[in-house]
């Protein structure tokens, strides 16, 4: 009980049990078991598995257009969240209620209709194919799918932090003669940067392992537009469970470190805003 | 305070499994009691028409022949899939898929015994199909055989026989030509073969995913498919596509067993049996002839001769040895299709 | 906010369009797609599609987990949200990168994973199989499916705001000698209100729409364990390519009225506040 007097909130007991033991058998326990599963390879075949120039090949595409797609999100999920908090204009609450539909979507169709908007007889690909651009087939075509899936991350976890922040700090400073770009970059970005870096991870790791929507639209050509989950599910189809656990490992332990970096600036920026305080 | 969260913890696992398992009572038990039996038929994607006709025929039958209403759940997805997913407990009384190696994997799951392949007749395969190219209107790229296929500017669309087993057959259809071309002279087969997928547009990673490339957006000169889907396509279409049979292709042999491991715990082995079993009689052979599969049975298939193109020159997979070394040469890891693609450009 | 410069009055309509145009391109025009495509035969062949048997129990089946999966969610993301911002503890980086790690995982891994330890190749099978559970391939494995890939979306919205806004005020009232639900439901609720909310819109929104989990635990059993966006995928590769989409818009729609009750709490709500203003 030494510590229990910085604890002067009640509930850490419950909700640690709660969130612990939901935890374990929502996400330890099934994960454990992959790892499990890998322990029984020895090392040398994982590696062999995993460093196969097709294997590699594909971890270059997906980590490139993930990371495109997840820059283009922070960006404009920045600007969306911005627009819809501080802005009021004609259907807002319609712009508004639009961001959650990529996620309602199933990827599938959603890949299928971005892939025939965008082949050179959709739409818009018609409109860039005047320029010599291909947009579906390609690497674009992929990075345009998982912008699609990753815009809510961002838009929903900066919205509520810049709802929250209040308006008398840029006022103050603006009466102070700091001109808005000043304003934004040194009022008002360091306040939502924890919640930018938070939607950029998650939309970053969603991309990541995005499927259903890109093996439509990205053309799988090996070493141009294969991504990685299409190479798990091609051991998968060939019964080869240890490539394919394996390969899985891999993304995984990406997934967690990015995860695991995004959050610890996360909390270092809570700690500089309270030491701020 | 550590107390607290230990019987805490204790509390929310006992409530959460309790709620697992209160979800797991409720779903169906799938059990043959007493007048009405269940069939569980794990098949692969394009066949629901023909199965769903044959389902109504065969309850039917059964109702004649015994007196008990039959009722049968389909299941239908990619075939390597579904094999994968009854390997790993989908309680299927009988599989039908695309492929040997499917219901193979099956098996070395413990599920199925040896030696179904002549369980049934004609090697389990009840009814057959073949790779034919589907081409735009009018052939303007003038698409005959499979070596205009490895023109320079033929755009081909298929999908990658790496996660689609049924493109497996369209692969070796393609090797089966050059094999004959070059009188086995394995190195240039090996040539043609990648000069053929230098010219794949897009590979998609079903047959249906190349199918919408192909034909809702345009990609490609040609498509090669299952002589069935290509039949499904000019259904929609018949004004945009048509179908050019190869002088040599493939005997696409789907196939169809027993889960041993299945039926003897739920009971269900003769019901299961008379199922597949009855696939073979006229009647049912006709119902995959009108879903454009070749009916197994020649006299059916005759009937069929102005559908079918019966002049194709027909390699089976025993000309490669059979699937588990055909897929061991040509699909595992490093086999002859990742070589194709490697980097030496 | 209320004297707008010049400069800043054309830099917000500059914003606003850009936002317009960027969901109406990324996220509107697929949609319309989905639709126009469903209608393409006309309104018969999409009532039929509808209307099916199949697809009316795919939908049952549908909200059933996204209900499942809203409920865990919720009493998981306000014990973990607690937990994580109210008090200090070791490894508080590590758990609260293990929460988000299930929306990075690649949905193929996350089927993988569950049939691993579920399946047949695991080792308590035969101890499910002598309770009589099923669980992969059945309706609980998609249910967990669900709650695996939503897992963090309440509580990562509720996290930045409750970081945000400190711990001051609780420990105030707990000083106080208020009981710990007290403070919750006095104190930290209303902060955490629209926050709140959000994450349930966007959890149910995904839920509904998850395809690559699900798709590899589902086993597709006709009628018995196909969720709507699994029914697409198999109308789809049986070449029935508008009841495919006619089945999709049927989501669209679902996803539209959660957004729809959400606006209308949200007004409700605000026009509340004012009014005790």
């Amino acid at each position: 009980m030494k510590k229990a007097n910085k604890r002067v909130i009640p509930g850490f007991g419950l909700s640690m049990g709660i969130t612990i033991s939901i935890l374990s058998i929502v996400v330890l326990i099934p994960l454990a078991s992959l790892v499990v599963f890998t322990t029984g390879m020895d090392i040398g075949e994982i590696l062999s598995t995993i460093t196969r120039s097709r294997v590699l090949a594909s971890f270059e595409v997906s980590f490139i257009t993930a990371l495109i797609a997840s820059l283009i999100n922070a960006v404009m999920g920045v600007v969306l969240a911005w627009v819809l908090v501080r802005y009021d204009f004609p259907c807002k609450r319609l712009l508004d209620g639009m961001i959650e539909l990529p996620f309602a979507l199933p990827t599938a169709v959603a890949g299928i209709a971005l892939t025939s908007l965008t082949a050179d007889t959709g739409l818009i690909g018609g409109f860039f194919a005047q320029f010599g651009v291909k947009i579906a087939y390609t690497r674009v075509g992929i990075i345009v799918a998982l912008v699609f899936i990753g815009i809510p991350f961002v838009v929903r976890a900066v919205q509520p932090v810049l709802e929250k922040l209040d308006a008398s700090y840029e006022e103050a400073a603006g009466v102070l003669g700091a001109s808005r770009t000043r304003i934004f970059w040194k009022v008002i970005f360091p306040e939502i940067r924890p919640a930018v870096f938070t939607g950029f991870g998650l939309a970053f790791g969603r991309c990541l392992g995005e499927y259903g929507s890109v093996v439509f639209i990205a053309g799988n050509q090996p070493y141009e537009t294969e991504i990685t989950p299409l190479i798990i599910m091609s051991e998968l189809q060939e019964y080869d469970y240890a490539s394919a656990t394996a390969i899985a490992l891999v993304m995984l332990l990406v997934s967690f470190l990015i995860l695991f970096l995004v959050n610890l600036i996360q909390i270092r920026n809570a700690k500089i805003l309270k030491g701020g305080n | 305070m550590k107390k607290n969260i230990l019987s805490l913890t204790l509390a929310a696992t006992v409530l959460l499994t309790g709620l697992t398992s209160v979800t797991g009572c409720s779903s169906d038990k799938g059990s043959s009691s007493g007048e009405k039996i269940t069939l569980t038929n794990v098949s692969y994607d394009p066949t629901r028409e023909l199965y769903e006709s044959y389902n109504a025929l065969f309850a039917e039958h059964w109702k004649e022949q015994t007196g008990q209403e039959v009722e049968i759940t389909q299941s239908h997805g990619g075939s390597g899939k579904q094999a994968l997913e009854v390997a790993n407990g989908l309680e299927a009384d009988v599989v039908t898929l695309a492929l040997e190696y499917d219901v193979n994997a099956v098996r070395d799951a413990g599920l199925i015994e040896d030696g179904w392949v002549s369980e049934f007749g004609n090697d389990s395969a009840p009814y057959t199909s073949t790779i034919v190219f589907l081409v735009r209107k009018g052939n303007p790229k003038d698409i005959q055989d499979w070596d205009d296929l490895v023109k320079e500017g033929v755009g081909v669309i298929t999908p990658n026989p790496k996660t689609s087993g049924g493109a497996r057959w369209n692969y070796l259809a393609a090797w089966a030509y050059a094999e004959e071309l070059y009188s086995g002279d394995e190195a240039q087969v090996k040539d043609f073969i990648k000069k053929l997928y230098q010219n794949v547009l897009v590979l998609d990673s079903g047959a249906r995913g190349s199918t919408t490339t192909f034909v809702e957006n345009g990609q490609g000169d040609v498509l090669l498919a299952w002589e069935n889907e290509a039949y499904l396509s000019i259904q929609d279409y018949p004004d945009d596509y048509e179908i050019i049979a190869p002088s040599i292709s493939i005997l696409a042999q789907p196939s169809v067993a027993i889960v041993d491991g299945v039926v003897d715990d739920r009971g269900t082995r003769e019901v299961a049996t008379e199922y597949l079993q009855y696939l073979y009689t006229d009647e049912a052979q006709r119902i995959a002839g009108d879903n454009y599969y070749r009916p197994s049975n020649e006299e059916i298939l005759k009937e069929y001769a102005d559908v079918f193109n019966l002049n194709i020159n027909l390699v089976t997979i025993n000309d490669f040895g059979g699937w588990d070394e055909a897929q061991t040469k040509h699909f595992t890891d490093g086999g002859v299709f990742d070589e194709i693609y490697e980097k030496s450009e | 906010m209320h004297s707008e410069s010049k400069g800043s009055k054309a830099v917000k309509w500059i914003l606003i369009g850009i936002s317009f145009l960027f969901v109406f391109l990324m996220l509107v025009l697929p949609l319309i797609t989905v639709i126009a495509e469903s209608l393409q035969q006309g309104f018969a062949v999409y009532a039929e599609a509808v209307a099916d048997e199949y697809t009316v129990k795919a939908v049952l089946l549908t909200l059933e987990a996204t209900v499942f999966a809203v409920a865990i969610n919720t009493v998981f993301g306000l014990f973990a949200a607690w937990a994580l911002t109210k008090f200090r503890f070791k490894g508080k980086k590590l758990l609260s990168t293990l929460i988000d790690l299930p929306v990075t995982v690649s949905p193929i891994i996350a089927g993988l994973i569950f049939v691993l330890t579920f399946g047949r190749q695991s080792p308590i099978y035969p101890l499910l199989q002598e309770l009589d559970i099923k669980i992969v391939f059945a309706v609980p494995g998609i249910i967990l499916a669900t709650i695996f890939v939503t897992f963090p979306f309440i509580s990562r919205e509720l996290i930045p705001v409750l970081e945000a806004q400190g711990t001051d005020e609780e420990e105030a009232a707990a000083l106080m000698g208020a009981k710990g639900f007290t403070i919750f439901r006095r104190i930290t609720f209303p902060h955490i209100k629209w926050a709140f909310l959000y994450g349930i819109v966007l959890c149910a929104a995904r839920a509904m729409g998850e395809f690559g989990a699900v798709s590899v635990l589902s086993g597709h059993l006709r009628g018995k364990t196909n969720t709507l966006p699994l029914h697409v995928e198999i109308l789809f590769n049986e070449f029935k390519y508008v009841p495919a989409f006619a089945v999709s818009s049927i989501l669209v729609m679902m996803a539209i009225v959660i957004l729809i009750i959400r606006s209308v709490v949200e007004y409700i709500g605000k026009r509340e506040k004012d009014n005790v203003r």
